[in-house]
């Protein structure tokens, strides 16, 4: 083989820099956040359910909030009808956020965890807990 | 097997149909129970083919009386006040009779009349100038005749404003939850249950459709002690047609052809 000197070295070089992430990061305890849910209202709840099914919500939830957005302001329907029948305002701030009102725990770990930033607060008020 | 060229195609042909309606059949199927039962408009929504306000400005006498219906719309949907006239941002405001109808002032007009203040806002044109010129459908008319604004998809061109004759819209220069040099917020009180805005959107009067949403009156009618008249233009049995059919009334810059839906009153002096 020809140059196998540099072509071994710069291969070298190249897996120590493709496996430096993996390497880095090989001690540090990665934990997989768990949203907490143990708000006062979702402690009085007898059943504790969200709109859907909790699986649904895990994987849908910004489908479903884009969807209640788009009815909401553009087409001035508020009322949402579940799959299971029930009636719900479609409000992030006066319905979600009315359970879900530990936003910081609830909302941003899985967030900063997959690294997204939804940009849902430049406009909408989160809870009191996050002071603005 | 064997296959001449003939019966090759036949079959290609029967099974790519077959396939694609088999395909849209399902989806479509699948579509519509899904959309057919999943959104509906509350239940004490007030309804109108075309929203419109009567302001008798007879109801409207001292300094007050403007600040009291101003501060009913800007409380309850996080206006900014930014403290200086170039950064303003308003949903309702108070302007001379010579802005705002410039069109009528008359050859020795009394300075009093020339300077008589008016409410003033968005006008929720039936022909909507910003809603022709808006790049992203940002803002939109409605089908109850209320121009809205749809601040996720505002990308801040202001194209809008342009193209507004009566200067009812307006841009956040500035971040409106911020503070000022004093460190006062330009949000006095934030109402938790209505979005602030951010920096770089246009906004505008909203006709309240979250009131009305929830049977609710605007709430500049509710603040002006029945300065503010609302209804629906196109039901002749309506307050407000009843008003215009029997009363004097005029509108902003008719000329143009935006056909607004604000009409007013003018009441003028005491012998007017």
């Amino acid at each position: 083989m020809y140059n196998s000197g540099k072509i071994i070295a710069g291969l070298l070089v190249f897996v120590a820099i493709i496996a430096f992430p993996f390497i880095y990061s090989m001690g540090t305890d990665i934990v997989k956040p768990e949203p907490k849910i143990d708000t006062p209202v979702i402690q009085q709840m007898a059943v504790k359910q969200c709109v859907e099914s909790k699986n649904f919500m895990k994987a849908e939830h910004m489908q479903l909030l884009n969807n209640w957005r788009d009815e909401v302001v553009r087409e001035g329907k508020r009322v949402y009808v579940a799959s299971d029948g029930k009636q719900y305002n479609m409000s992030l701030q006066n319905t979600c956020m009315h359970c879900h009102s530990n936003k910081k725990e609830f909302c941003d770990t899985c967030h900063n965890y997959m690294a997204v930033k939804p940009y849902c607060w430049d406009c909408h008020i989160a809870p009191k807990e996050n002071n603005l | 097997m064997s296959m001449d060229r003939r019966q090759f195609l036949r079959i290609a042909g029967i099974s790519t149909i077959l396939g694609i309606g088999a395909a849209t059949g399902v989806n479509s199927l699948r579509h519509d129970a899904a959309e057919a039962s999943e959104f509906e408009p509350g239940p004490d929504a007030l309804k109108a083919k075309r929203w419109g306000f009567v302001i008798d400005m007879s109801k409207f006498k001292t300094d007050d009386d403007f600040k009291r219906v101003i501060q009913s719309c800007h409380s309850i949907h996080n206006v900014p006040d930014f403290g200086n006239p170039k950064d303003e941002v308003k949903w309702i405001w108070k302007d001379a009779f010579e802005r705002v109808f410039p069109e009528q002032e008359e050859m020795y007009m009394s300075g009093e009349m020339r300077e008589k203040p008016f409410v003033v806002l968005c006008n929720h044109c039936a022909e909507p100038p910003c809603v022709r010129v808006c790049p992203t459908k940002a803002t939109f008319k409605r089908n109850d005749g209320i121009v809205m604004m749809d601040m996720h998809r505002c990308i801040g061109c202001r194209f809008c404003m342009a193209a507004c004759p009566y200067g009812s819209r307006s841009f956040n220069f500035r971040d409106p939850r911020g503070k000022d040099e004093n460190g006062q917020p330009f949000i006095k009180e934030l109402n938790p249950e209505f979005p602030t805005r951010t920096k770089g959107v246009v906004e505008k009067c909203t006709f309240c459709y979250e009131r009305l949403a929830k049977g609710l009156k605007p709430a500049c009618v509710e603040a002006s002690n029945g300065g503010i008249m609302f209804g629906d233009l196109e039901d002749p049995n309506s307050e407000v047609r009843q008003l215009i059919g029997k009363q004097y009334t005029i509108r902003r810059k008719p000329e143009l052809g935006t056909q607004p839906s604000i009409y007013y009153m003018i009441g003028g002096s005491e012998n007017a």
